[in-house]
């Protein structure tokens, strides 16, 4: 086997230089009636080719050579070749946790540098190493916001993602959390008056999404100033991170929590992405996750190393501010690598593109007869349609001519039946745009 | 140099400030096609949501200055890829190239995944394949790939115990945990809505029997234990446990980071374990990658089944495979958009390239444990001496009488070339070194590794302070964290403006 650096004659020395007469002594303290005497059916072994050939297979079977539509959490974004060079450098690639930082002190430098850019993206004072991915880190916020108040309800935005919210209620149910929802307004945004209306000083939190799950960009500063009133921290869930290269950052935010896989992760089916927790200063030593701190060594030299453990399981066991252990640190690297090469002004020309693009496409599909914008609330890159027949239908009629439609929006939003999520970035060519704006006109006109 | 030192020699390294330090407005190293659409103007169209004066501070350099950052960086971390990497409890073997290729596929790494199902049946059977090798590996009834790592795999796990137990009408009150049981495990208990109870371990380090039957009331809902434990050793009394805590209708939860020692010789689920973690950025070879991403899937007994978190795969009767979103007794979503997918295709490729032969690289990791056992006792002192399996576990007593510990000892080692063991783990053993050197080392790393310990142990004796002092090799000398964690500084800020005299 080529991972195997062993001969057959070398593993006999060793067995000899033990004293056990055969491989099968090495095992001998399992006892006899549990240890398998067949071997496991499972395919292989392939050589490196017929693996190669495996999963080519499977892509073929796959979307590729379709335009999609589709954001909702998940974006297509450019990334530069140079992300993947570097990360696949075996010393990130095959590194653990930098918990020996004299020998670790590049990938340490590496998260110090991604804690200060997610701290300049998001206006906040502190971020960590990561979490698993943006539904992760908005739940570890508000269990955050729980420690902090010391309060058990919390208001969540019904336009924050479902499937974040959805993480949320899993984690809620053993930790104590009533977790309660607050409508959109017919703008798309959060109605400040129903939130108001819920406000009373036993809240924890107050959970929003900008841009939100419809595309539509919150104003912070009300919201913050009603979260507040009532002592409760304001949570900003983050899903499109590109928008950051323009929006105000949600400085007046108590805890942000964002997802980082628009900074040069693929979409690679849901995941590996990076979760980022940031917030105020303050609050650092009910943070989740790891930290990476500056400090210097013996001889007085700049170093990093890993640190306010204290917080953590393996140091404090049930007493920890999480159980996360593994984090992403390598998306985290990837996003790291991603930003430093778009830079500040790369990152705000992708960002103008993403707006530029989305407005060129809802003008294109408004010019269709019976499409209507759902909400008039100002937007990045995604926006919410109304079609005059069913999403579902149109997006098989799509989906003939090799596009990946827009998201369905009736299953998690049932009053939204017929409407649609529309994604569109820097990716998107205008003649794509165009082509599905035809394809979309024609789909329509299709006889039931 | 010392002449004992044979795997690392002196090398010459790049100095490399932050990013943020190499800045000058104007630079940049990556450009964009041109817009094709009108402009939009950002300031009429957002209008306060604005941020006209852009991100403050963000970099601003070349492509080759972002290249030689981080490769400089890089150059300063060990990892597999340039030796041995002894970290007990990690796992830390090779992780083939082979696998990043395929996950980066055209088709594979584009997908997205709210696509229609008809177009990611790829997507979908390679789920499937990585269930089915999944649960034949372990002997299970059902799984659930969803987990992002083994910590949430732990949670995921308890979270289906709790739901299987509510639907008999009581989800219980305790879990118990060894005291030789990784952190996440007492971590994980309570954000499932459970009290911990510690459990001592018996003189040979494994579960006390006798004592955990009068621990298993009506009041607890698992057992948490770790096979092999965390001191390598089998609990042979598995069978038995799971029969202690079955007659009084409690569950087994086997942690499974120490899968590395099984895989292909026996399997969790014919011992009684009822549901299991994998790590599978431990024993299926995908890269840690300086602390994740990784992936820690949820096998289970069949009455753990109806619990799963949803999507859950099926397949459906005209062959075509689905993801369904609900399911009545699920516990709900763990992650968002059903798993770290990139992570799974990696491990299941490393999979396909053993097939059944995956017991040969057990029994490899089984046979350099013992080897550097038997080549290292009595020169490090062996706490508990029960038969190793894929790690040992040996302690600093001897060390100690001259003032070294295992801490020391660990940072020693790397002016040796090796990654230190893990230090101070498990809890049981005080001043613990914890060497699992996996598979992946041949016959001449393991000795070169040997021979580094025997002479560390001989320095421990003659002279200490070479050992005390150590690392001196690196780049960086022993760090300062105390001092990091009392003023932290954890982010860079830019430099506050010169003050003048007349300030």
């Amino acid at each position: 086997m080529r991972y195997l650096p062993k001969s057959p004659v070398e593993r006999q020395e060793m067995l000899a230089a033990i004293g056990a007469k055969s491989m099968d002594e090495l095992f001998s303290s399992i006892p006899e009636k549990y240890r398998l005497r067949e071997a496991l059916k499972i395919p292989g072994p392939y050589s490196e080719a017929e693996v190669i050939q495996y999963f080519k297979e499977r892509a073929a079977e796959n979307a590729a050579g379709y335009t999609s539509f589709l954001g909702a959490g998940v974006y297509n974004h450019l990334r530069s070749v140079v992300t993947d060079t570097i990360i696949q450098r075996g010393e990130f690639l095959t590194s653990y946790t930098p918990y020996q930082a004299e020998i670790s002190q590049g990938t340490l430098q590496a998260i110090f540098e991604f804690q200060t850019l997610m701290c300049q993206l998001t206006g906040q004072d502190v971020a960590n190493a990561s979490m698993y991915d943006g539904s992760t880190a908005t739940t570890e916020a508000v269990l955050m916001a729980q420690r902090l108040t010391g309060r058990q309800r919390v208001l969540v935005a019904r336009s924050v993602h479902p499937e974040y919210r959805d993480v949320l209620k899993t984690y809620a149910k053993n930790s104590g959390l009533r977790i309660e929802e607050i409508p959109f307004t017919a703008s798309g945004t959060v109605d400040a008056k129903a939130l108001q209306a819920a406000l009373k000083d036993d809240l924890a939190a107050v959970v929003v999404q900008s841009p939100n799950f419809f595309g539509a960009i919150e104003s912070y500063a009300p919201l913050a100033e009603a979260a507040h009133a009532v002592g409760a921290m304001f949570v900003v869930a983050i899903t499109e991170g590109i928008s950051l290269g323009l929006l105000r950052p949600p400085a007046e935010a108590d805890i942000v929590a964002m997802e980082a896989q628009s900074f040069g992760l693929p979409p690679s089916y849901g995941g590996p992405f990076a979760g980022v927790i940031a917030a105020r200063e303050k609050y650092v030593r009910q943070m989740p996750g790891r930290l990476a701190g500056q400090t210097t060594d013996s001889e007085g030299h700049r170093g990093f190393v890993l640190t306010l453990a204290t917080r953590e399981q393996h140091i404090r066991r049930e007493k920890a501010t999480s159980n996360i252990c593994t984090n992403q640190a390598l998306c985290a690297l990837a996003a790291t690598v991603h930003l430093t090469l778009l830079g500040k002004e790369g990152l705000r020309e992708m960002a103008e593109q993403n707006l530029a693009k989305a407005r060129f496409a809802l003008a294109e599909l408004l010019k269709i007869p019976g499409v209507r914008r759902t909400f008039d609330a100002p937007f990045f890159n995604e926006f919410t349609v109304e079609l005059p027949r069913s999403v579902k239908i149109v997006n098989s009629h799509l989906v003939r001519e090799k596009i990946v439609g827009p998201l369905a929006l009736g299953t998690p939003y049932p009053e939204l039946t017929k409407h649609a999520l529309v994604c569109v970035t820097e990716t998107t060519p205008r003649a794509e745009i165009e082509r599905f704006a035809g394809a979309l006109k024609r789909a329509l006109e299709q006889p039931v | 140099m010392n002449e004992k030192i044979k795997k690392a020699s002196r090398h010459t390294n790049q100095n490399e400030g932050l990013i943020f330090e190499k800045s000058s407005p104007g630079k940049r190293a990556f450009e964009l096609p041109p817009l094709d659409v009108p402009a939009a103007e950002p300031a009429k169209a957002l209008g306060a949501l604005h941020r006209k004066e852009g991100i403050k501070g963000f970099p601003e350099v070349s492509e080759i200055e972002v290249i030689r950052h981080f490769t400089r960086l890089s150059t300063w971390n060990h990892a597999i890829d340039l030796g041995m990497y002894p970290l007990g409890s990690c796992t830390m073997k090779y992780n083939p190239r082979v696998n990043e290729f395929v996950a980066r596929l055209e088709g594979i790494a584009t997908e997205h995944p709210y696509q229609p199902q008809d177009l990611s049946q790829g997507c979908l059977k390679i789920l499937r394949l990585l269930e089915k090798c999944l649960l034949e590996i372990t002997g299970m009834d059902a799984i659930t790939l969803q987990p992002a790592a083994g910590a949430q795999g732990e949670l995921t796990g308890l979270l289906l115990i709790r739901a299987y137990l509510q639907k008999q009408g009581d989800p219980r009150k305790k879990v118990l945990i060894p005291d030789s049981a990784h952190g996440t495990n007492p971590a994980t208990a309570v954000i499932a809505g459970y009290e911990v109870e510690n459990i001592k371990s018996g003189a040979q380090g494994q579960v006390d029997v006798e004592g955990l039957r009068k621990l298993v009331t009506e009041d607890v809902a698992a057992l948490m234990i770790t096979n092999p434990s965390t001191l390598g050793v089998f609990e042979q009394r598995l069978p038995e446990i799971a029969q202690i805590l079955h007659a009084k209708g409690a569950l087994l939860y086997m942690d499974g980071a120490n899968m590395n020692a099984l895989t292909g010789i026996t399997r969790p689920g014919d011992l009684g374990v009822d549901v299991m973690h994998l790590n599978l950025h431990k024993t299926f070879s995908t890269p840690h990658g300086g602390g994740g991403p990784g992936a820690g899937p949820v096998a289970m007994k069949k009455i753990l089944e109806p619990f799963r978190p949803v999507p859950i795969l099926v397949e459906k009767e005209n062959g075509r495979l689905a993801l369904e979103p609900i399911r009545p007794d699920s516990i709900g979503r763990v992650k968002a958009f059903s798993s770290n997918f990139g992570v799974l295709v990696r491990a299941l490729a490393y999979i396909l390239a053993y097939g059944p032969g995956v017991r040969q690289a057990t029994e490899d990791a089984v046979l350099n444990a013992n080897y550097i056992r038997k080549h290292l006792e009595g020169v490090y002192e062996l706490p508990y001496s029960l038969p190793s399996m894929h790690e040992v576990v040996f302690s600093d007593a001897l060390q100690k009488k001259n003032g070294v510990n295992t801490m020391d000892i660990a940072k020693r080692l790397i002016d040796y070339g090796f990654h230190p063991y893990t230090t101070a783990f498990p809890l049981i053993v005080p001043g613990a070194l914890m060497i699992e050197p996996t598979e992946s080392e041949s016959h001449e790393e393991c000795d070169l590794f040997i021979d580094a310990m025997k002479s560390i142990a001989e320095e421990a004796a003659t002279k200490p302070e070479i050992v005390k002092t150590a690392p001196h090799t690196t780049r960086v000398r022993r760090l300062d964290e105390v001092g990091a964690a009392r003023k932290p500084v954890l982010r860079w800020k830019p430099a506050a403006p010169r003050s003048t005299a007349a300030d």
